[in-house]
């Protein structure tokens, strides 16, 4: 059964990020939200930990944060609250990594 | 409710320093009354919880450890321990509490609850869970 | 679809709340139907009427009633947290003899139960924590 994992926590200051992706399975999706959106940015040490997966981010707390779609490494779907949702309708399930 | 889902707790929090592991025990306990197929994951610090001869009297909190050996009594049988959130951090099952379960179909005969896993057998438990409370 | 969502921290402390409103929201604007949401934790602050923000911010509280009240949602309250964290109805106050509610409109107190059966009657439970 496919999952939506949200992770919500930087990875420089939390684990939520790598024990999440201990448990990703082919078909899942990673969602980036809050503070959890910063392991995407391409400067960023924690971004090498996403590469292979299907990652999104949530534009708005991208915005909010002052970060760029063009900071971002590349292959990642930029989504907004409505994409959220039919992320979560398309995934059998959805978990918070908190 | 006649549905049956497959529920997956997963405690990923050390007790005491926050709430979330009591306050997540009590899910489990007013959940068990719903008859759903249960089952319990500790990973990361959530395997704290499990270790033995926890005493709390001199914070004046509640020890709730001893709520986890009730457990089997809850019909709550299913608890998965990470062998890799175990190893990490220098603990190993003789570490924990020795948590068992009453099989009625063989004269009441005493199990065990807990079942270490490695990470690969927990991404495993995950995929096939049908609905995942993170605490 | 039928969404259950659970909030784990009050209000302005953390985004929790702020995410699971958007998120609310957006699934009503879309046409799905939200059994339930559930405050859980320190959540159930999210629920005092009490609280009075500067005027420059958003108001945490009143954007759940005011949801609450459009969309007819089912907004509920742990009764154990909520005791523990001083959230108060009438009939918690007459239980137990406290001198003043501070629940605000939209939300009920109930049991946790009411969250297993969110997650059973629901074909996703969305969770929003610190």
């Amino acid at each position: 059964m496919s999952m939506l994992h949200l992770v919500n926590k930087s990875p420089y200051e939390r684990n939520s990020l790598d024990t999440c992706v201990g448990y990703v399975k082919e078909g899942d999706t990673l969602l980036l939200i809050e503070d959890g959106v910063y392991a995407a940015m391409s400067s960023g040490k924690a971004s090498a930990k996403l590469s292979g997966l299907d990652v999104a981010v949530l534009g708005p707390d991208l915005a909010a944060r002052g970060i760029s779609e063009e900071r971002l490494i590349d292959g990642v779907a930029v989504v907004d609250y409505a994409g959220f949702v039919d992320l979560a309708a398309a995934k059998d399930k959805v978990q918070s990594w908190l | 409710m006649s549905e049956t889902k497959k529920f997956m707790y997963v405690n990923r929090k050390a007790p005491y320093g926050t709430i979330y592991a009591w306050e997540a025990l009590e899910v489990v306990l007013i959940g068990a009354a719903f008859e759903q197929d249960v089952s319990l994951a500790f990973v990361d610090d959530g395997v704290y919880q499990l270790i033995e001869d926890q005493d709390t009297s001199g914070l004046e909190m509640k020890n709730f450890s001893p709520t986890y050996s009730a457990l089997g009594d809850y019909d709550v049988k299913k608890i998965y321990v990470e062998k890799e959130s175990l190893e990490e951090r220098g603990l190993s099952i003789d570490d924990l509490q020795h948590l068992t379960w009453e099989d009625e179909d063989e004269d009441y005969a005493e199990k065990d609850s807990i079942q270490v896993v490695t990470r690969a057998e927990m991404a495993d438990l995950f995929a096939e869970s049908e609905v995942m409370f993170n605490f | 679809m039928k969404f259950t969502i659970q909030v784990n921290e009050g209000p302005y402390q953390h985004q929790a709340s702020d995410s699971a409103y958007q998120f609310t929201k957006a699934a009503l604007e879309k046409g799905h139907e939200i059994f339930r949401v559930f405050f859980y934790h320190d959540g159930v602050n999210n629920g005092t009427r009490l609280t009075k923000p500067p005027q420059d911010d958003r108001n945490v509280v009143n954007r759940w009633s005011d949801l609450a009240a459009k969309h007819n949602l089912d907004l509920v309250i742990c009764v154990a947290a909520a005791q523990r964290r001083g959230i108060v109805d009438d009939g918690e106050a007459k239980r137990n003899g406290k001198d003043a509610t501070n629940i605000a409109p939209g939300f009920r107190i109930s049991g946790l139960g009411q969250l297993v059966e969110g997650a059973i009657q629901s074909e996703r439970l969305v969770v929003f924590g610190d």
